[in-house]
């Protein structure tokens, strides 16, 4: 074995065998399921009092969207970034045409699709939109929405997605998330406060403005995403 | 025992990409670190008889012990930026070979 | 042992070992395949471990997105001659 593959794997060992012996030192860490939540933050926010006020019958949603809004923001401008330097890395010229492969879709393929892709988009309008009432929420369900375009895309060889609406939805609902940010400094207290009534924890109209944060979250990751696979399936028009 | 295997996965991930020379295999050794990385966080946050941290039943909610949701909440925003990375990290591969027409890295050379 | 530690264990020694596996793999394409495998046993160890909503985000994620775009990567660069 060559000098740089025994030296990998002797750093690695050392940094395995350090981390499990870490691990086992209970004082320093918390044995596996033996937690007592009361030591931690998430004791404050499983609190009585705390859910009844928030509304939300999904906790995690609470959680991503209203106590820790602010790093969904920076989240969403992570995914911003990197959107846009796959954009510039591609697409450079101006008239673009399908990726030539030397493959052309099946019959069963392309009717299939027709078929499964109003299924897939319900599915993933459902997940966005019980968001705070059943698992899931904006981010799977944008993902959901991009796989079936991406469904549309595998099946039709000259198949493109309108890329300039794409982008407009995008940089709304990016914009939308700050304005309603802002709405609650200017109505309220600080930033991304809630500022609608609660409401009884259940109903699909409860939890304040965590339904409208999430769609715009889902929709700005679907078109996203779509605008990611739309660039990696194109490629110059050498015309 | 899912912590131990999580650990072992992820070291397994950066002994990947300190030894492959090929630039798709390194990033496949990201992912597979960042699939380790995840596992270990949300097992953090396991507790043995409790339930998924969503609110199902009229009760008080004081009787039922609920799993750590903040980990879950963390281990959410990560996987969906490790796609971004993702996706960013194929698209500099793919102007990789379009400049130097091959992904190992030993015959790219220098910075030109 | 409950059940739980059983399944646990097993569902951790196969981890590793398709981990290896794709690590020291020949092709490209085999070691994206075995990337999409070991997200799905991910999955599995997620809704054992009580997370709903990261199940669902990793499902999703991992079997659709990311081996698809690896995919696309390999498809583009194969038409120019290079394995």
């Amino acid at each position: 074995m060559k000098l740089k593959n025994l030296l990998a794997l002797l750093v690695t060992l050392l940094l395995a065998l350090a981390i499990i012996l870490t691990l086992n030192n209970n004082t320093l860490f918390p044995a596996f399921g033996d937690v007592d939540l009361a030591d931690r933050v998430s004791g404050q926010y499983l609190d009585s009092a705390q859910i009844d006020e928030i509304g939300a019958a999904n906790i995690v949603t609470a959680i991503v969207v209203g106590f820790r809004g602010f790093d969904t923001l920076g989240e969403v401008t992570v995914l911003f970034i990197s959107s846009l330097g796959v954009a510039l890395l591609f697409g450079a010229s101006r008239k673009q045409k399908r990726l030539d492969a030397d493959f052309s879709p099946n019959f069963m393929l392309r009717v299939g699709s027709r078929v499964l892709f109003g299924v897939i988009l319900t599915v993933g309008l459902y997940i966005i939109l019980h968001g705070h009432l059943t698992p899931g929420g904006g981010f799977p369900g944008g993902t959901m929405i991009a796989s079936a375009i991406l469904l549309l895309y595998l099946a039709d060889d000259q198949f493109r997605a309108k890329i300039k609406g794409f982008k407009i939805l995008e940089s709304a609902s990016g914009s939308l998330y700050v304005v309603i940010g802002l709405l609650g400094l200017v109505l309220a207290t600080y930033f991304l406060q809630n500022f609608l009534p609660a409401g009884t924890v259940g109903n699909l109209l409860s939890a304040g403005i965590f339904p409208i944060l999430y769609i715009l979250i889902g929709l700005k990751v679907g078109s996203e995403i779509s605008g990611i696979i739309d660039n990696f399936l194109t490629e110059e028009d050498a015309k | 025992m899912i912590q131990y295997a999580a650990i072992v996965i992820f070291v397994l991930g950066l002994y990947g990409i300190l030894v492959n020379r090929n630039v798709i295999k390194m990033i496949v050794s990201l992912n597979v670190m960042e699939i380790g990385l995840n596992l270990f966080i949300i097992s953090i946050g396991f507790i043995y008889d409790g339930i998924a941290p969503i609110i199902t039943s009229t009760e008080a909610a004081g009787a039922l012990i609920y799993v750590d949701p903040l980990p879950q909440a963390l281990v959410l925003t990560a996987i969906v930026i490790g796609v971004g990375t993702t996706a960013l990290a194929l698209a500099v591969a793919k102007s990789i070979h379009r400049v130097h027409g091959t992904f190992d890295l030993n015959e790219v050379g220098d910075l030109q | 042992m409950t059940a739980f530690d059983i399944l646990s264990l097993i569902l951790g020694v196969m981890m590793v070992v398709i981990v290896f596996v794709a690590i020291h793999a020949k092709k490209m394409i085999s070691a994206v395949l075995f990337l999409s495998l070991v997200s799905m046993l991910a999955v599995v160890a997620f809704v054992m471990l009580k997370a709903p909503d990261v199940a669902i985000t990793e499902a999703v994620i991992g079997s659709g997105l990311v081996t698809s775009l690896f995919v696309f990567t390999l498809l583009a660069t194969r038409k120019e001659g290079v394995k």
